[in-house]
């Protein structure tokens, strides 16, 4: 046996080791990720910190002298307002194109298209917030004669924009796993196409399709740097779409910068994260779950 | 009397529910042809698959019973590349690995720790040459081997099954992709090598079964209906009805 | 005419040659199928509609891409030059180039992937080479979904509670890379599973039964025939990594940072840096009576690295799969 093979012999297991460390380091860094949040936030809720208020108060005063009040009630209201536009637009417009796309798109027009969508899912979420703080704004206050243009309206139609990319791409796939014979079956029977995606595609592929408008929620409750953007900075529960409005993402982000370390007001921002992650942690699970239904089917 | 290579007894492999063999047991000559014919289904596959411990990559099986190689039972073997080194396994369908035809040949040797040149160029030619390659493809050795065509890919695996020298060779319906004549050139090949491994050959082709093995064995529902010489299995009146059926074509 | 069964008489075989037709079937009327009648014609126009209208809204998804760019492109025009990628801001980020963003960003994303791009990939070997189908197994796919998934101003916390504060190294180009290379991480290992599931079982099995370890099938068939989808995986990091703002904002991207030009090796391992995307923010957000085509210039120099990267992405797996191995 020569040297090398000896060699071999030798660092094999420790390169499975190495392999193995590695594919467990997922879960060691979302839980680290869990644990050092809550961590920078969790001495304020040991000091009695009021968490009902937190989540059903609209009042926001995290730099008043003496009247210090952490109500996320107006964040949670302007993520879900926010959000919600987002959805209402991107929804029918994503299973749309993920329907042309995966039904009635000849082969090359498939490869662009796909390709188009994987070009807009990487604009960065900067640029994306430039473009509403600026053409956005400016088409929002010529088109409804608003003061502002930096609002619900305005991050509603950028996330929108931000979240087709994965509810297409997810939507396809599951319209793409349901089998063949599903289709050539109801060909043979007569039925026009609007008649098979209707009344085969869409009940067959119904929970690919919800997980792929859950996986575009979580985008939009996690975007940062586009709300901040294009959302305008009130603190104010929304009352139309043409409210300024601030998200809880946003807030962390423009905010941690100014609170002193360890002060309430920073630990109440690393609370605000806790609750991001959590939400998105059950979002995804759901997804997941339903994603893995449709596999095992 | 003969050497035993291979003794299996009372084999028993289960998927789940499901018994792919139901107690079988059987001898294996050395430097003899044995033949395993029977339908799809009947457990000759995972037989095979038992014999050089892949089975275990298979999730959920359970196998329970002996099979020795050379009085050593396989299924308490530590080092299973060392026994897999022993077999030689040709699949049904071919699979050239994307390495080149060199590499494809010397990748077991390599695996094993011979890196010396002169030495890999040397066993290449030889298992090349053995399985009836040689002539065909020594001016592009350094060709991808999974561009060659189908029958030219499975003398390849056969190559490369020897390329490791085992003292077992087993082809698993190894025909099934390939044209007659290059069926014809392998069994010329298989007869060959007699001299020097022990050949079980699986297969559904009776026919074959009968030109080339020392004996055979009917499997039949993971149960061994009957093994023996080919006088007697070919003959009219081989000792089970069923196998008398079977190889005249009344069913199968 | 929905429901209607038509009833061959099975137990006569001989009758199917003497059938009549489906025409004389009962309920399917005359079966004239060379007139277009007013049902016929009612059915093609929504079908024609019906495309037309996944057609748009397909489009409307595809313009603003087009649109953004060429707008982008048009204000950014009178700031763009060669001048402007290599000299740093001046008068206040209110003239100037660049260079320092420039530089800063190529730092993170290096570090980053030299991070994430191993861990990934070895994750990923270790996932769909190794991993049995066990509750581990389950587990680790759950975390990297939810890796995926965590929003990146929690990256950006994390980054802050761990690197930052507890691991002591201070706002600095270290914890924003590790920060970024963890939030990248599920990008590659998705990427890389991908490529690896890609490589046929026969293969795996055919160096099994030849007596090659899992390490050394691995390391001779399935790496190799692999290597193509886990490079798009890496530039695909480089990508989203170059891309990100939140996580780098309060671990190590600072707003000013004055460096030398001219000199790559401008910023160590422990300093802050300016980066691109936050130059951006900063630039458009942060200070009044910026010249206008300045941000937007900025924006294109930004947009147009990750959309030059994920195209070079796209040819290349395009290129390596038209020189498929099998």
């Amino acid at each position: 046996m020569s040297l090398r093979h000896r060699l071999d012999t030798v660092t094999e297991p420790i390169i499975e080791r190495i392999i193995q460390l590695c594919g467990i380091s997922a879960i060691v860094f979302v839980f680290g990720i869990f644990f050092f949040v809550f961590r920078e936030g969790s001495d304020l809720l040991f000091r009695g910190f009021d968490l009902v208020e937190f989540l059903t108060s609209p009042q926001w005063y995290p730099d008043s002298v003496g009247h210090k009040r952490y109500g996320a009630l107006a964040l949670i209201a302007g993520t879900t307002s926010v959000t919600l536009l987002a959805m209402a637009i991107a929804v029918p417009f994503g299973l749309g194109a993920a329907i042309f796309i995966s039904e009635f798109c000849s082969p090359k027009l498939r490869e662009t298209f796909k390709i188009v969508i994987e070009l807009l899912a990487a604009i960065p979420s900067v640029v994306w917030g430039f473009i509403g703080l600026t053409l956005m704004n400016e088409l929002i206050i010529t088109l409804f004669d608003a003061p502002i243009g930096l609002t619900v309206l305005n991050g509603g139609v950028i996330l929108a924009l931000m979240s087709v990319p994965v509810i297409v791409s997810i939507g396809e796939d599951s319209l793409k796993a349901v089998p063949d014979s599903y289709r050539e079956a109801a060909e043979a029977l007569g039925a026009t196409r609007w008649q098979i995606i209707y009344r085969v595609l869409l009940p067959a592929a119904k929970n690919g399709l919800l997980a792929a408008v859950l996986l575009g929620i979580a985008r939009g409750i996690g975007e940062t740097m586009a709300v901040l953007m294009a959302t305008g900075h009130a603190v104010k529960i929304p009352h139309s779409v043409l409210d300024s409005v601030r998200t809880l993402t946003a807030t962390i982000a423009a905010e941690l910068g100014e609170a002193p370390v360890h002060s309430d007001h920073y630990q109440v921002l690393f609370l605000i994260g806790v609750l991001l992650f959590t939400i998105s942690f059950f979002i995804n699970l759901a997804a997941d779950l339903i994603i893995k239904g449709i596999g095992r089917k | 009397m003969l050497k035993k290579k291979i003794e299996i007894s009372n084999l028993r492999v289960g998927y789940g529910n499901e018994q792919a063999l139901k107690g079988i047991s059987l001898d294996v000559y050395e430097n003899e042809i044995l033949a395993i014919i029977g339908p799809a289904q009947s457990g000759k596959t995972t037989l095979l698959k038992v014999i050089n411990r892949t089975v275990e990559f298979i999730p959920g099986v359970q196998v329970e019973g002996s099979v020795k190689i050379d009085g050593q039972d396989v299924l308490d073997v530590k080092n299973v590349y060392e026994l897999r080194r022993k077999i030689g396994m040709v699949f049904p369908l071919p699979i050239g690995l994307p390495l080149s035809i060199y590499d494809n040949v010397a990748f077991a040797p390599r695996a094993a720790g011979v890196y010396d040149s002169t030495k890999l160029d040397e066993l290449v030619e030889r298992c090349l040459k053995q399985a009836a390659l040689w002539e065909e493809v020594k001016d592009r050795l350094s060709s991808l081997g999974t561009r060659l065509s189908g029958g030219q890919q499975q003398r390849l695996t056969i190559a490369r099954a020897l390329s490791h020298q085992p003292e077992i060779l087993c082809l698993d319906e190894f025909s099934i992709a390939v044209d007659p004549v290059t069926t014809m050139r392998i069994e010329d090949v298989l007869r060959e090598l007699r001299s020097q491994v022990t050949i079980i050959l699986v297969t559904n082709l009776v026919q074959q079964a009968r030109r080339l093995a020392d004996r055979t064995a009917f499997l039949f529902n993971g149960e061994l209906i009957e093994i023996d010489s080919n006088d007697v299995i070919f003959s009219n009146s081989p000792t089970n009805r069923v196998t008398y059926d079977y190889v005249m074509g009344n069913f199968g | 005419m929905k429901g209607q069964v038509v009833a061959t008489n099975e137990s006569n075989p001989a009758s199917l040659g003497a059938n009549p037709g489906l025409s004389s079937t009962p309920g399917y009327g005359s079966r004239d199928l060379f007139t277009e009648t007013p049902f016929v014609r009612k059915k093609k126009r929504t079908e024609y509609l019906v495309e037309a209208i996944f057609f748009l809204m397909t489009l409307l998804m595809v313009v603003p891409l087009i649109f953004i760019v060429c707008y982008l492109f048009y204000r950014a025009a009178p700031a763009l030059s060669i001048d402007f990628l290599f000299s740093a801001p001046t008068s206040g980020m209110r003239g100037g180039g660049i260079w320092p963003a420039l530089l800063g960003t190529l730092y993170l994303v290096i570090l980053s992937l030299l991070v994430s791009a191993p861990i990934g990939v070895l994750a990923a070997v270790y996932l769909n080479e190794y991993a049995r189908d066990n509750w581990l197994t389950r587990i680790i796919n759950l975390a990297v979904v939810n890796l995926a998934g965590v929003p990146s101003i929690v990256h950006a916390l994390f980054g802050v509670g761990a690197f930052v504060l507890f691991a002591r190294m201070g706002r600095s180009i270290l914890a924003a890379s590790l920060t970024l290379a963890i939030m990248t991480l599920p990008v590659i290992i998705a990427a890389t599973k991908e490529a690896l599931s890609a490589v046929p079982m026969a293969f795996r099995e055919a160096c099994w039964n030849v007596g090659a370890s899992r390490w050394q099938t691995i390391r001779g068939i399935v790496l190799p025939n692999s290597i193509s989808g886990i490079l798009t995986g890496i530039i695909l990091q480089v990508s989203r990594a170059a891309g990100e703002t939140a996580p780098i904002m309060f671990t190590g991207a600072v707003f000013y940072k004055a460096i030398s030009e001219g000199d790559i090796f401008a910023y160590g391992l422990f300093d802050q840096c300016m980066a691109l995307s936050m130059h951006l923010f900063t630039i458009s957000t942060q200070v009044p009576n910026v010249p206008e085509a300045i941000p937007y210039a900025t924006a294109v120099v930004l947009l147009g690295t990750v959309l030059l990267v994920n195209m070079l992405a796209i040819v290349f797996r395009v290129y390596l799969r038209s020189r498929k191995k099998w």
